[in-house]
């Protein structure tokens, strides 16, 4: 294993996230009652899926830059792990609102862009895909990736803060205060974002090898 | 190396187990028996769960680490 250190925090991040996660104490609330510790496991989620997106983004203009091909596979190994969080993220949440809002999808602001902003990932992997010839595909999932983030950041901080939501933090207020976390809960929701986001490296850097090597030996065959 | 870091995981959940177990003693005059497990609505049961489910996967990520660090080393070779 290359570099083990920041695996071994990952784990030891993620093992305190559980064990603490369900049995340090929370504050008590009406109707959310102990489902309030999901916000170690559901929020998590989206904070990675957007820093996962975020690292293709990057890779997206440096591939555009210098045209290696090895700037593109990591551009979609990072896709294809953020939208795997943000499957996740979507069914923990739908679950979630279910037992507290009532219905599974309630046409919440948030989750309606959210849904968008997902189908815009989807088609980007569509789109590659489709594509045989690797430049080409290559300079195209680049471009459309820098659109989909460009259209990811309105959609997700910027829209559903515009009208009002079930969502914490929306429909006018600022973003952190209003989810109610306490210092007790900072204690472990700040580490759980660190383990879910380092998970989600581990996994994307796993890929990204993956397609070196395929690269590797399509190149010598 | 390997052993070394599972051992101090193993030490680091067992000692947060223990950690945060301790609020739960001092409530009842019922004889409080040695089974955890089955105390505060049997949350444990839960925690032991999902502890699995994550050894699990985190066994099977080190385990596709370790063939693609493989793989690497023959191609260059």
């Amino acid at each position: 294993m290359r570099q083990t250190w920041w695996k071994i925090i990952c784990v030891a991040l993620l093992t305190y996230t559980i064990i603490g996660g369900i049995l340090l104490p929370v504050p008590a609330r009406f109707i959310i009652n102990e489902s309030i510790r999901n916000l170690y496991f559901h929020v998590p989620m989206w904070f990675g899926m957007i820093l996962l997106f975020t690292i293709s983004f990057v890779y997206a203009i440096k591939y555009l830059r210098s045209g290696d091909i090895k700037d593109d596979f990591k551009s979609v190994a990072f896709i294809k792990v953020g939208v795997l969080f943000s499957i996740l993220g979507m069914l923990t949440g739908m679950e979630w609102a279910n037992y507290t809002w009532g219905e599974a999808w309630s046409n919440d602001p948030k989750q309606l862009a959210t849904a968008v902003c997902m189908l815009m990932y989807f088609a980007y992997l569509i789109l590659r895909g489709g594509m045989k010839d690797e430049e080409k595909r290559a300079k195209l999932a680049a471009v459309y990736n820098i659109f989909s983030f460009a259209l990811m950041v309105p959609l997700l901080f910027i829209l559903p803060r515009m009208v009002d939501s079930l969502h914490p933090g929306n429909g006018g207020n600022p973003g952190f205060n209003a989810y109610d976390l306490d210092s007790q809960m900072r204690l472990i929701f700040y580490p759980a974002v660190i383990g879910w986001f380092l998970l989600g490296l581990w996994m994307a850097t796993l890929r990204v090898r993956i397609y070196y090597l395929q690269h590797q030996y399509e190149n010598e065959a | 190396m390997k052993l070394k870091t599972s051992l101090l995981f193993s030490l680091l959940s067992i000692i947060m187990l223990l950690l945060t177990h301790t609020n739960s003693w001092a409530q009842q005059d019922v004889p409080e028996m040695a089974d955890a497990m089955r105390s505060n609505g049997k949350i444990f049961v839960v925690v032991l769960v999902l502890a699995t489910i994550f050894a699990g996967i985190i066994i099977y990520l080190i385990r596709l680490d370790k063939k693609i660090t493989n793989l690497e080393k023959n191609n260059i070779r």
